[in-house]
């Protein structure tokens, strides 16, 4: 089991002839992910790492079976990437690329919320299902398979985090960074809804940070119908009111979306806040389900 | 990215919807000229990047082109929230009959883009959403759509019930505001206030647009509005290099990678009694480059005691971050302590990178960040 990808899934790289899409189908092969398409338009009929690269992803999708998609296409072009990817049918598709525009994402959500298609992303690190496959860009190294499910606003944060639970003996069901921009194709609530009807997943850590209101959200579904027990980080309790922290996502603006008020939610909904990430694996074990 | 009033009104007389132009001013003689050409009372609107201008002492209107040198003469050197006033827009002053507030905006939960209108225009909207919520109509904005003609007739109703030539003449400029907003990538786009003259025109007599930083790639029209001498030297050379950097009080200069880890990190200084003196983070897909210029950026201030690197890769390579501060080290005096924690993607090559070069490694973030601070103090 585990949640949206395994070692069935069947994985498209769009973008594969960059430095990046490059790199990483390396490191995702060498995980073990089945690797089987790349797409780059004008580049068709070449190899990258031994995968066939072909001008769009319908035809990827009809020589291999491709059913994943994930992008490492520039900004501008990934809302395009995405709506391409979902046209021709994929199952999942996990946008890596940072700084797409807002208003592309408007439209790409409302776009996707009648299809099939889950997108995971922009701006994130992808998913890892540990031994199993890996979309994306977590180092696999730092993971190992278990009954944690973890999902993440961020992207270097959710590895510390998978790093110290890999340290402690925790292994993980499936690992989700949704990325940290304000408009994501999959949310807090949608993670956790998967993880609490995933057999394979125990507890859930959630780490989430300033800005916007998924993490209260995600307190109400917690609090209201979830059965497993759940941990929380929250980054950006020192972070100053009104600033921007890189993530278009983390700007707290009066008094909402702020680091106290996420806490609190959670806490009200039985969840383990940690005060430091190295002591979310601490706070795991005291749950006693593993 | 936010830009000044005469620069949206640009932006918005292009698109057709009225408003009243004015000239712009960078002393006080040449506040008192335009005012003389224009031939009648005039107001001088600081241009800066804040709001609350006309609480603040930044908009005064004035009779005279006397009056109009002493007000700019005030207002040029003003700060207005923690910023500068460089130059006035010196515009004709209008018959005000009416006031309203419109504007749009993304609204996050729904994930659309929201236009907001109220018949109480003219002063804080915000105090009209929290006290009077009721005389705030919105309309949420379809985005395969955009602003539909019956969403703006209806607001434009809902501003000006018992004028329908007014209203009509709202309908056509909501549905431009609707265009500034989507065209060109606009975080928002607001008018506060819109005006009925006691001539019953239209106008939009205040004009705030802010850009989607990251839709700008699109826009390189919209880069050139860019006001350069607002921007801290720190920021624009952080900008350039495509870091996110902001100056805080303390005294740990740091580098990390990612915007969750770097908030992160700041966290937990504060939980061990340190203070950071930046957030700064490096991005994905660093090059030695980025590492140089955020380390020039953070030694800037005089207040760093201690450099502290938090890296941990994923799209990052550890080996880049490495080579870049072994660069840097190499070729410059930095003069504070450089402690070091990396771990994640070409983490080896980078271990054996750093070897070679003058700095405390750390293999955990909690023994980083405390070995930094206590450098800090000592």
């Amino acid at each position: 089991m585990a949640i949206f990808v395994d070692k069935n899934t069947k994985v498209l790289v769009q973008g594969i002839t960059g430095r990046d899409g490059g790199f990483h189908t390396q490191q995702m092969q060498e995980y073990g992910t089945q690797v089987v398409a790349g797409v780059t338009p004008g580049k068709g009929g070449q190899e990258v790492h031994g995968v066939p690269v072909f001008n769009s992803v319908a035809e990827a999708r009809e020589a291999t079976g491709a059913n994943t998609s994930v992008i490492y296409v520039p900004a501008v072009f990934a809302a395009d990437a995405i709506l391409e990817a979902a046209l021709a049918g994929m199952d999942l598709v996990v946008c890596i690329s940072e700084g797409v525009p807002i208003n592309d994402m408007l439209q790409v959500y409302d776009f996707l919320k009648d299809r099939p298609t889950r997108l995971i992303g922009p701006n994130c690190p992808g998913i890892i299902t540990p031994g199993q496959a890996k979309v994306g860009i977590i180092p696999g190294n730092i993971c190992t398979p278990g009954n944690v499910g973890l999902v993440s606003r961020s992207g270097t944060l959710t590895y510390e985090v998978v790093y110290a639970l890999t340290l402690a003996g925790l292994g993980q069901s499936t690992c989700v960074g949704i990325g940290g921009d304000p408009v994501a194709g999959t949310s807090f609530l949608d993670c956790l809804q998967a993880f609490e009807a995933d057999p394979d997943t125990k507890a859930v850590v959630m780490i989430g940070e300033i800005g916007g209101d998924e993490e209260e959200r995600a307190a109400a579904y917690i609090s209201e119908k979830m059965s497993k027990p759940a941990a929380a980080y929250i980054a950006g309790r020192a972070a100053p009111p009104g600033k921007r922290m890189g993530h278009a996502g983390a700007i707290i603006s009066g008094g909402s979306g702020t680091a106290a008020a996420k806490i609190e939610a959670l806490e009200a909904a039985g969840v383990a806040v940690a005060e430091l990430p190295s002591s979310i694996p601490h706070l795991v074990q005291q749950m006693n389900v593993l | 990215m936010d830009i000044h009033e005469y620069q949206a009104k640009e932006l918005f007389e292009k698109s057709g919807i009225p408003i009243l132009r004015g000239e712009v001013a960078c002393s006080a003689a040449e506040a008192a000229s335009i005012a003389e050409r224009v031939g009648r009372p005039v107001v001088v609107k600081a241009q800066v990047h804040a709001g609350g201008r006309g609480k603040a002492g930044g908009v005064k209107f004035c009779k005279t082109p006397e009056e109009a040198r002493a007000n700019a003469e005030k207002i040029i050197g003003m700060q207005i929230k923690g910023k500068t006033v460089r130059k006035v827009l010196v515009v004709e002053a209008a018959d005000i009959a009416s006031e309203a507030y419109v504007g749009i905006t993304h609204n996050r939960a729904a994930r659309k883009a929201t236009f907001m209108v109220s018949a109480e225009g003219g002063i804080d909207i915000e105090e009209v959403a929290k006290n009077n919520p009721d005389a705030i109509l919105k309309e949420i904005i379809e985005p395969a759509l955009g602003v539909t003609r019956a969403q703006a007739r209806r607001l434009a109703y809902h501003l000006y019930p018992n004028n329908p030539a007014i209203a009509k003449q709202a309908v056509s400029l909501l549905l431009n505001l609707g265009k500034v907003f989507f065209t060109h990538d606009c975080t928002l786009t607001e008018i506060n206030p819109l005006i009925v003259t006691e001539q019953g025109e239209l106008i939009a007599l205040d004009a705030k647009v802010s850009l989607d930083d990251n839709g700008l790639a699109r826009h390189p029209e919209l880069e050139e509005l860019r006001d350069l001498t607002a921007e801290d030297i720190g920021d624009a050379k952080a900008r350039e290099a495509g870091l996110a950097f902001h100056k805080l009080e303390g005294e740990v200069g740091c580098i990390v990678n990612g915007a969750g880890l770097a908030m992160s990190t700041l966290d937990v200084i504060k939980h061990f009694g340190g203070s950071a003196a930046n957030f700064l983070d490096i991005g994905g897909s660093s090059n030695p480059q980025k590492v140089r210029t955020a380390m020039e950026i953070i030694l800037r201030d005089p207040n760093v005691r201690v450099i502290l690197f938090n890296i941990f890769g994923g799209i990052t390579r550890c080996d880049d971050v490495a080579n870049g501060l072994v660069e840097v080290l190499n070729s410059t005096e930095v003069g504070v302590p450089v402690v070091i924690r990396l771990t994640g993607t070409n983490e080896e090559e980078a271990q054996e990178i750093l070897k070679q070069a003058n700095v405390i490694t750390e293999t955990s973030m909690d023994g980083v960040i405390q070995r930094a601070i206590s450098l800090a103090n000592s």
